[in-house]
């Protein structure tokens, strides 16, 4: 048992203490949360102010043009195309004296693509509520509050779960169970490779002749699958307090202005003003609901074990193709196939699934050991034991414990022999054969 | 008293049979020679003995017990023929983690680590790595690691390959006194010259059997032929003698074949009788060499697929 640990020990201090694992650990929260920082804080501080001096010869404007974010309209007299710049407008915007459409807007530099489309907004909305009070004799106010009070209803979803009602939210569970989903998908493939590079190293540095005369095989592969997997956990775990950590610091940086204002500009709402503010107040409201509503503790708690077993179903599998190969990394990519594709399967499974979270496709597949750590994951946010009874979550993680054991159980046959054996290339079905042999 | 014994082992791949009935035994102390062709079995020997392979059949006595590998395997050292370390790890780390592993202590696998680095000059490596050494000093540290924890059973394959001759003569000295304090060395090898130089006792397997056994003395009087060299002052051109034939006359040195009805006195009285005056007479031994090639000769020069039922 000490020698495991001695073993366990090794592979993730060697790699914990690793250089490009550090800077990987570090940096690529440091880059996601910096890179939208930096969109964010830009897109904010990259709006240049304009100012327009509007010339309405013919008056069809009425004299009044919404301001936008980036462009403020002034109808002021006695500008004109040659001393637009010293009274202090960047632009001069003609509005047509006859009965075409077209307006022109004289300035000395490029209009930016957002500014010119804000320009264009505003005149066909001048327009149409000049249009609405002449012919129709609505005036804009009236129509805005009769919106408003239409845009009252609202889905409330609710269902029953253990004799009492909760609330619901498909949009939260989507997101939940799609990034779950997602995020075991590709750790399955960066800590599987990583077992089946480490178990490649040791084979061809033929370290492993020298391992195997103190410990058993079985206790050599263990021993690495356990670490690179603590290493995985290790990785995850930095990776969200960096995250948390790092947004929060992003936040504290860009005021709460900044934010709202970026939220603003992203939407581009004309009726900005008053309405806007409660609005996302309400809608954050409604989002903290949501959220509560969620069975966090569940939604976690499997996650880690789907991560977990996932993992350790997965890696085994890996360690013995790792074994098979010799120095040619391209035999490893034909002996991998059989691998990969049942992950690629899962995860075309659980798209699929999570659209209908209880049809059939993704009730099977997700007690299936093969599919069920990514295709179970994007169910379980749709509530336990709603969606997910609690029969079908257990017999998926029994199955998928079990057939941990059967993969390590074969995997490790295959290993003893693939890791003292070279120079030839091994295919499938020998493979199959040393699964089998007896000792 | 024997440390290991092997009886009638057997190990048969798919389509070799690689350890056809092997049976031998080795004195605890001994410096014992494991020699044969390419292919002839060695390694899965070897491993068996280490308890990498179980046998198909027969058994291993080690120190007077029925051999279990996970216990057993604490007291024997192996360092195999494709010498393995990991590339990118410390040195002394390495040798620490593979001392640990072979149920060292952490504080008796540094010590030990430190004295063997002390003794083989070897300090300023610790917080080298691997792949910094060149082909001879990782040798040298794969022989360190390798007698680290002091087992009673060292099992070398080809240790001085790649070894310039004071390195190999630096590890050479170490191995006899290891034997020398009571370790058993099992030495694995195709160059004669050094098993003729280290080894006590020695056994020849090709094709999977064991073909000579013995000390190395009784095996060199086993395959002798008979043959003098004499050198002697005013040789006659011919000469005709019932007790000897010459096989080879060279100016003043003469090879001569004795027959098995005579002896070695018979043909020196001849020179005598015939006053011819003697400077030296001796017997010429095969060097392991000869014997090796006499022995293996006639076999396949490479093992043969077959298959095995």
């Amino acid at each position: 048992m000490s020698k495991i640990w001695l073993i366990i020990s090794r592979e993730y201090l060697t790699r914990v203490k690793n250089k490009t694992f550090i800077l990987s650990t570090i940096l690529t929260p440091l880059l996601f949360v910096g890179l939208i920082t930096a969109v964010t804080f830009i897109s904010v501080k990259n709006v240049d102010k304009e100012n327009v001096a509007v010339i309405d010869r013919a008056n069809i404007l009425g004299g009044k043009l919404d301001n936008s974010k980036a462009v403020t309209f002034l109808f002021v007299p006695g500008v004109d195309s040659l001393n637009y710049k010293e009274k202090g407008y960047s632009a001069i915007l003609y509005a047509p004296t006859d009965s075409s459409d077209t307006y022109r807007l004289v300035s000395k530099k490029q209009f930016g693509l957002i500014a010119e489309a804000n320009v264009e907004d505003r005149i066909n909305e001048a327009m149409e509520n000049k249009m609405l009070k002449n012919k129709y004799n609505i005036d804009m106010q009236s129509l805005d509050s009769a919106r408003k009070s239409a845009q009252k209803a609202k889905l409330d979803q609710a269902y029953y779960e253990g004799g009492e009602i909760k609330k619901g939210n498909s949009s939260l569970a989507y997101g939940i169970g799609y990034g779950s989903g997602f995020l075991i998908y590709i750790t399955l493939f960066i800590y599987g490779s990583m077992v089946m590079r480490g178990v490649m190293e040791e084979k061809t540095n033929r370290i492993a002749e020298v391992v195997v005369s103190s410990v058993k095989p079985f206790q050599l592969m263990i021993g690495k699958i356990v670490g690179i997997g603590a290493v995985g956990l290790t990785q995850l775990l930095l990776w969200i307090v960096l995250i948390i950590g790092l947004s929060t610091a992003a936040s504290a940086f860009l005021s709460p202005d900044t934010i709202q204002q970026a939220a603003n500009a992203s939407q581009q709402m004309p009726n900005a003003s008053a309405g806007m503010a409660s609005n996302t107040a309400k809608q954050f409201e409604g989002l903290k609901d949501t959220l509560g509503s969620a069975n966090w503790l569940m939604i976690v708690g499997c996650f880690i074990f789907y991560f977990l077993f996932g993992y350790l179903f997965y890696a085994s599998l890996f360690a013995a193709v790792g074994s098979s190969v010799n120095e040619d990394p391209q035999d490893a990519q034909a002996l991998l196939l059989p691998i990969t594709m049942p992950i690629i399967i899962a995860i075309v499974i659980m798209i699929n699934a999570i659209t209908n979270p209880s049809g059939s496709l993704a009730t099977y597949s997700s007690m299936i050991p093969f599919f069920s750590p990514i295709v179970m994951m994007a169910r379980i946010p749709f509530g336990v034991p709603g969606t997910v009874p609690y029969w079908q979550l257990l017999v998926s993680m029994s199955l998928l414990v079990l057939g941990f054991l059967g993969t390590t159980w074969i995997s490790a046959k295959i290993y003893r022999t693939g890791i003292l054996m070279y120079g030839k290339k091994v295919t499938w079905k020998e493979m199959w054969k040393w699964a089998f042999r007896k000792y | 008293m024997h440390l290991l014994e092997l009886k009638n082992l057997k190990k048969y791949y798919a389509t070799q049979k690689a350890v056809d009935d092997i049976s031998f035994s080795l004195e605890e102390g001994s410096i014992f020679g494991l020699l044969g062709p390419n292919g002839a079995g060695k390694t899965t020997l070897l491993r068996m003995i280490t308890g990498i392979f179980y046998p198909d059949e027969g058994e291993i006595i080690f120190n007077g017990k029925k051999f279990e590998p996970l216990s057993d395997n604490l007291f024997i050292g192996y360092m195999p023929e494709e010498r393995g370390l990991y590339k990118k790890m410390k040195i002394g780390e390495q040798a620490l983690y593979l001392g640990q592993l072979k149920g060292l202590s952490y504080k008796d696998a540094l010590e030990k680590t430190k004295y063997w680095f002390r003794r083989m000059e070897m300090e300023t490596w610790w917080g080298k790595k691997v792949e910094d050494l060149s082909k001879g000093m990782s040798q040298k540290l794969q022989f360190v690691i390798t007698v680290l924890h002091n087992p009673k059973l060292i099992i070398l394959d080809e240790p001085f390959s790649g070894l310039d001759p004071v390195n190999a003569n630096i590890i050479k000295d170490e191995i006899h006194q290891l034997a020398k304090d009571g370790a058993t060395v099992i030495f694995s090898t195709h160059r004669m010259e050094q098993v003729e130089e280290i080894c006590n006792h020695i056994v020849l397997v090709n094709q999977g059997r064991k073909i000579l056994d013995g000390t190395v003395a009784n095996v060199k009087q086993q395959f002798k032929e008979n043959l003098f060299s004499v050198q002697a002052t005013n040789l006659p051109g011919t000469m005709f003698s019932e007790a000897f034939e010459v096989i080879k006359h060279n100016g003043s040195k003469l090879v001569v074949k004795i027959k098995n009805t005579s002896n070695s006195n018979e043909v020196l009285k001849y020179f005598i009788d015939n006053d011819i005056m003697i400077e030296a007479y001796n017997e010429i031994l095969p060097s392991l060499n000869e014997i090796f090639i006499k022995l293996i000769e006639g076999t396949k020069n490479s093992r043969q697929f077959q298959k095995v039922a």
